[in-house]
């Protein structure tokens, strides 16, 4: 079983549409959305829920005000400015350490479990999907992403499936942590803008921090042919193969509101790009 | 007045909308970027970087020689940030930190009985102050491979100049750093685009701003591509569409080039600046 991570330094790059195409190609698999904050990969793949849970983390401070007296101590120590003037706690800024109410003289301030999302493990018509949706305004996704990642680990080795094909979360931070973590390879969907390749760098830095092997696919690269350029010369400079060129395609945005893949919508430049991607992917996991 | 630019998630025009209100609007005004994770308006904006200050949380620093082992600084920590591990015969038992594990609360220092443990400073990111003309532009980087974003975020709000008309870019999606940059906003411009992805995300952040009771309008992007289901949602929850910015293979490669829509194609200033008017009379019903 081997893990291919489908990212990107930004959402919006085309990421999920990649990622969906894979899945059509790919004989024998399970899939991940990892992008927990927004998860998108179930509006193309129309998962039916088999199994679900809820997920919890983290915890929020709560003043009982009949036990408080207002002594000022919580709201003296909190380096989060969470404890307002009227002795509340502001839920979005309290960090749930839990120091105030250890250190609370008249025991007034209790700590609440927060839950902050739920999984599923679901049937699409290409295989299993795990997925999960983070609650709103909560944070921790890492640990989520782990726990979504797990799942389908297990899956795919009780099931005896070859790949884990991965929606990977935007951005630099802790769930694209967490959703490198044991991959395989990194897949980075890249734009040719200039915030484009200024993203994808700090992905690869990222990439590399964590010893996963890189391949880049520029998406609508002709919208900037110049800068679709730069990308491939920075690549090209960093040994980082670049496994497909998608020009933009309106028959991609046709098909997402249709609810498909790119893959089962057309037989075009961009579905044999995408086709080729993949055998690229396959043959280096092959390794 | 304070106006935050949100969406569901990235590459919908986020950037697109903050940078072209900050280059539109009269007066004194200031862009707070506050997409720690990957701030981009600054190539927008260009602006003439005059000072750049480091982000710090205090993590503790166990002194080994007093500490005793007791255990009690790893119990009082939240975030499993300190293990504690006791000796066996031969090996010596060791208080270990996880400096990126830590939020930097203080709780351990203050509960250790026997004062083993201090604070150091470690840095999480760096906040950049800079100009263009009359425009303010603050941005915050969090360092590569730190997973928290909000103590940045944060350093970046701490600038805000309420002498201002205040434009603030917040990161995307619909969790903590999100709500850490949009909090104590006067409103709140979602940008979406009419596709299904698009729509969906933005019932996501619909739900997260009207939670924090602000009041909001949506500005759609790329219209044209898509269909017209986003627009009926926003006819359907009387949600205002301040602004349509049509689908342009031109203005995309604009974009691509770093340069504003507003630079690019001057009309526009004026319909950023009545967005902006349309969100006043939003806040004063
Ligand atoms: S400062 Fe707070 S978060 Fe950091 S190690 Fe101490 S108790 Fe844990
Ligand atoms: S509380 Fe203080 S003495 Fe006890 S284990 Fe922690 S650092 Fe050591």
């Amino acid at each position: 079983m081997k893990q291919v991570v489908v990212i990107s330094g930004k959402g919006g790059t085309g990421k999920t549409v990649i990622t969906a195409s894979f899945a059509a190609i790919a004989r024998s698999k399970v899939m991940v959305d990892c992008d927990v904050d927004a998860a998108d990969l179930h509006l193309l793949l129309d998962p039916a829920t088999r199994q679900n849970g809820m997920f919890k983390s983290g915890k929020t401070a709560e003043i009982n005000p009949e036990k408080c007296v207002k002594c000022g101590l919580c709201r003296g120590i909190c380096r989060f400015r969470a404890v307002t003037a009227d002795f509340k706690v502001d839920p979005i800024s309290c960090e749930g350490c839990a120091f105030c109410s250890f250190i609370c003289p008249e025991k007034a301030i209790e700590m609440k479990e927060n839950v902050t999302g739920e999984w599923f493990v679901s049937d699409t018509r290409f295989g299993p999907m795990v997925h999960a949706r983070l609650g709103i305004a909560e944070e921790n996704s890492g640990k989520l992403v782990s726990l979504v990642k797990g799942k389908a680990k297990e899956i795919a080795e009780k099931d005896g499936h070859e790949w884990v094909i991965v929606d990977g979360s935007p951005g630099i931070g802790c769930p694209v942590i967490a959703s490198l973590s044991g991959a395989n390879a990194a897949i980075v969907v890249t734009e040719p803008t200039l915030s484009g390749l200024h993203d994808a760098k700090r992905v690869v830095a990222m990439a590399r921090h964590f010893n996963v092997p890189v391949m880049f696919i520029i998406n609508k690269y002709d919208l900037n042919e110049r800068m679709a350029d730069d990308i491939r010369a920075y690549c090209c400079g960093e040994k980082i193969d670049v496994i497909a060129r998608i020009g933009f395609d309106e028959d991609v945005v046709k098909a997402m509101v249709e609810g498909k893949t790119i893959i089962e919508y057309a037989e075009n430049v961009t579905t044999r790009a995408i086709r080729e991607a993949w055998e690229a992917v396959t043959s280096i996991g092959a390794g | 007045m304070i106006i935050s630019v949100a969406s569901g998630k990235g590459g919908t025009g986020k950037t697109t909308v903050s940078t072209a209100l900050a280059l539109s609007l009269p007066g004194p005004v200031q862009l707070l970027d506050c997409d720690a994770e990957e701030p981009n308006a600054h190539i927008f904006i260009k602006p003439d970087i005059k000072r750049t200050e480091d982000v710090f949380i205090y993590v503790p620093r166990i002194d080994e020689d007093i500490c005793t082992l007791c255990g009690r600084c790893a119990e009082v920590c939240a975030y499993n940030a300190i293990a504690v591990l006791p000796g066996s015969g031969r090996t010596a038992g060791r208080a270990l930190v996880f400096r990126e594990l830590c939020h930097g609360c203080g709780s351990c220092r203050y509960f250790c009985p026997e004062n083993a443990i201090k604070e150091e400073k470690r840095k999480v990111g760096v906040v950049e102050v800079g100009y263009r003309g009359e425009l303010e532009f603050v941005h915050g980087r969090m360092n590569i491979g730190e997973a928290m974003s909000p103590p940045v975020i944060r350093a970046v709000k701490h600038k805000l100049n309420k002498g201002r008309t205040v434009i603030v870019d917040a990161p995307p999606g619909t969790t903590c750093p999100v709500i850490t940059a949009i909090h104590g906003s006067d409103a709140c411009v979602l940008v979406t685009e009419p596709t299904p992805f698009g729509l969906h995300d933005l019932r996501l952040t619909v739900e997260v701003i009207k939670k924090m009771d602000i009041p909001f309008g949506v500005v759609i992007n790329r219209h044209g591509l898509g269909d017209e289901r986003t627009e009926e949602y926003c006819a359907q929850e009387g949600i205002p569409v301040l602004m349509k910015i049509p689908f342009s293979k031109e203005i995309a490669a604009e974009y691509s080039r770093g340069i504003s829509i507003v630079e690019a194609f001057p009309e526009y200033r004026d319909e950023f600046a009545g967005l902006v008017k349309k969100l006043e009379e939003e806040m004063s019903r």
